[in-house]
């Protein structure tokens, strides 16, 4: 047991102490933090604006067909095209869009970190998009009626009744969202990015040493996955405050 | 119809399971295999790991792996009397394999450094090869004094291979810099990204670095050799039976000349 213990010390040196490899997990971390971060907040700007084209489009198409004229074929191009958008973004893997943003097509943004940001927060506001058009169907159509009632117009309505309910509705599936993105950053190594999983790679192509910077990796994924998980989880019950 | 639906559903599930267990079961039997190194004599498969994007030691040639290390390996494994079964993975994920007895060897033009070797075991060097540096026909990096590690240039090369160790090391200590390094996962993607102006500068093997400036337009080597270093296979430090039954190989294909015919046939003389 104690040779046990002096082995895995003398591990735990090798990997972490002995050359400073620990500096490389702390870059590697603050980099999924920063990307995840940055590309929440693009995905989750771009995707509410793509949900309220799409549910948009969804809720009136017979009204503005009735009425018809620029409003409704313009209505119906901006529908079609964030459904081509979220179809293509969907459907190809992230690791590739990443490589394509990288490679093809910000060839002159020499910042990988921008680079990951631009990819995710795009590839992310098409699962947005769709979470939230989820959210916003959801919410009852005489909370519309009465908003307009009330004299609301439409854009107003959406803001200040439909969208903050429909954004309790989605919250737990908008942390699956967050989650996901984090951990889906760790492909960022594919472009020369130095993220949380590439730290743990270095330290493993330096060391061979397989187990302790996979475990360090994994443990660091999973404590900022609780915490997050702890915030959503206030936010959402403090937003419940209203329902009792 | 829904009779139809349910049981396409539950033929699914049941080759779900099926394909579980056998995925399961290979490395099950060779685990134990290779950790007690015992009865190595009693397996008949030798696994090799290699990451197959580092022409001409290992790429894929069609649906086979073809190269250097690929040869010598088979050779290997003809001499110990087993078939060669080879493994496509990450660079850095062989050398865990193999500690965790996944693999029996790793052999990806691998070199050899002192921390390496805390972890594993390292066989005789079979190869001795040189790290050079590619650049693009226009660049203003006309030689190797002309590298520098102050923030004018970028360099970009493969994680984990010794031209990343080296280079991203301190100033100081010889290389450019950690700051100035790129790395990528793929030698591929280091080529990828010196011809769009991401990097400045590729270190990478002689070898893999003659083939990507044939086939690719506009580039060149700088004169000269950057580094020169031996390459090795890498056993688990508990699988010495298996280490010494390499090396007699190793050195029988080396002293009968087999060794370097693989070598002349991948790289020829100039």
């Amino acid at each position: 047991m104690k040779e046990w213990f002096a082995d895995l010390s003398k591990k735990f040196m090798l990997c972490f102490i002995d050359k400073g490899y620990w500096k490389w997990l702390v870059e590697g971390f603050r980099n999924s933090l920063v990307i995840t971060f940055f590309a929440i907040i693009i995905g989750f700007v771009f995707g509410v604006v793509l949900a309220t084209i799409r549910s948009s489009y969804d809720k009136n198409e017979e009204t503005l067909k009735l009425r018809g004229g620029l409003g409704y074929w313009l209505l119906k191009i901006v529908n079609a095209i964030s459904k081509i958008y979220i179809t293509v973004v969907r459907g190809v893997p992230v690791v590739v869009q990443l490589m394509l943003w990288y490679f093809v097509i910000l060839v002159s943004q020499d910042n990988g970190v921008i680079v990951a940001i631009v990819a995710f927060g795009f590839n992310s506001a098409a699962y947005v998009a769709e979470i939230f058009r989820g959210g916003i169907m959801s919410v009852d159509n005489g909370q519309f009626e009465a908003g307009r009632s009330l004299g609301f117009g439409y854009v107003r309505t959406m803001v200040h009744i439909i969208i903050p309910q429909a954004v309790k509705t989605v919250l737990p599936t908008l942390l699956n969202e967050v989650i996901a993105l984090l951990k889906e950053t760790s492909v960022a190594g594919y472009v020369g990015i130095m993220d949380l999983t590439k730290a743990g790679d270095l330290i493993r192509g330096r060391t061979f040493e397989a187990f302790m910077p996979l475990f360090a990796v994994a443990i660091i994924y999973l404590l900022t996955v609780i915490i997050l998980t702890a915030v959503f989880t206030s936010i959402e019950r403090r937003l419940r405050k209203s329902e009792r | 119809m829904k009779k139809v639906i349910a049981l396409v559903l539950a033929a699914l599930m049941v080759f779900a399971l099926v394909a579980c267990n056998t995925s399961k079961d290979d490395p099950s039997t060779s685990a134990p295999d290779a950790s007690s190194s015992s009865d190595a004599t009693e397996k008949k498969t030798l696994v090799m790991a290699t990451n197959a994007t580092f022409p001409p030691y290992e790429y894929k040639d069609g649906d086979n792996f073809a190269g250097i290390d690929v040869e010598i390996a088979e050779k290997i494994a003809e001499k110990l009397g087993m078939t060669l079964e080879i493994q496509d993975v990450e660079f850095g994920s062989i050398v865990g394999g193999v500690q965790t007895g996944k693999f029996d060897i790793g052999m990806a033009g691998m070199t050899v450094t002192d921390e390496r070797k805390q972890s594993v075991n390292f066989t005789d060097t079979y190869t001795t090869t040189k790290q050079v540096v590619i650049v693009k026909e226009d660049s203003a990096i006309k030689s190797l004094d002309d590298l520098k590690g102050d923030g004018s240039m970028k360099f970009g090369v493969q994680q984990d291979t010794t031209g990343d160790i080296l280079a991203s090391d301190t100033v100081d200590n010889g290389g450019y810099g950690e700051e100035n390094v790129t790395r990528y996962k793929a030698a591929t993607d280091t080529v990828q990204a010196l011809k769009t102006g991401k990097v400045d500068a590729v270190i990478i093997d002689e070898a893999p670095a003659k083939s990507f400036v044939k086939s690719t337009d506009g580039l060149k080597i700088l004169e000269g050799t950057w580094l020169e270093e031996q390459y090795a296979i890498a056993i688990a430090k508990d699988n010495t039976e298996l280490l010494e039954k390499v090396n007699t190989a190793l050195k029988e294909l080396t002293e009968d000349g087999t060794v370097k015919s693989i070598i002349d046939k991948y790289i020829p003389a100039e």
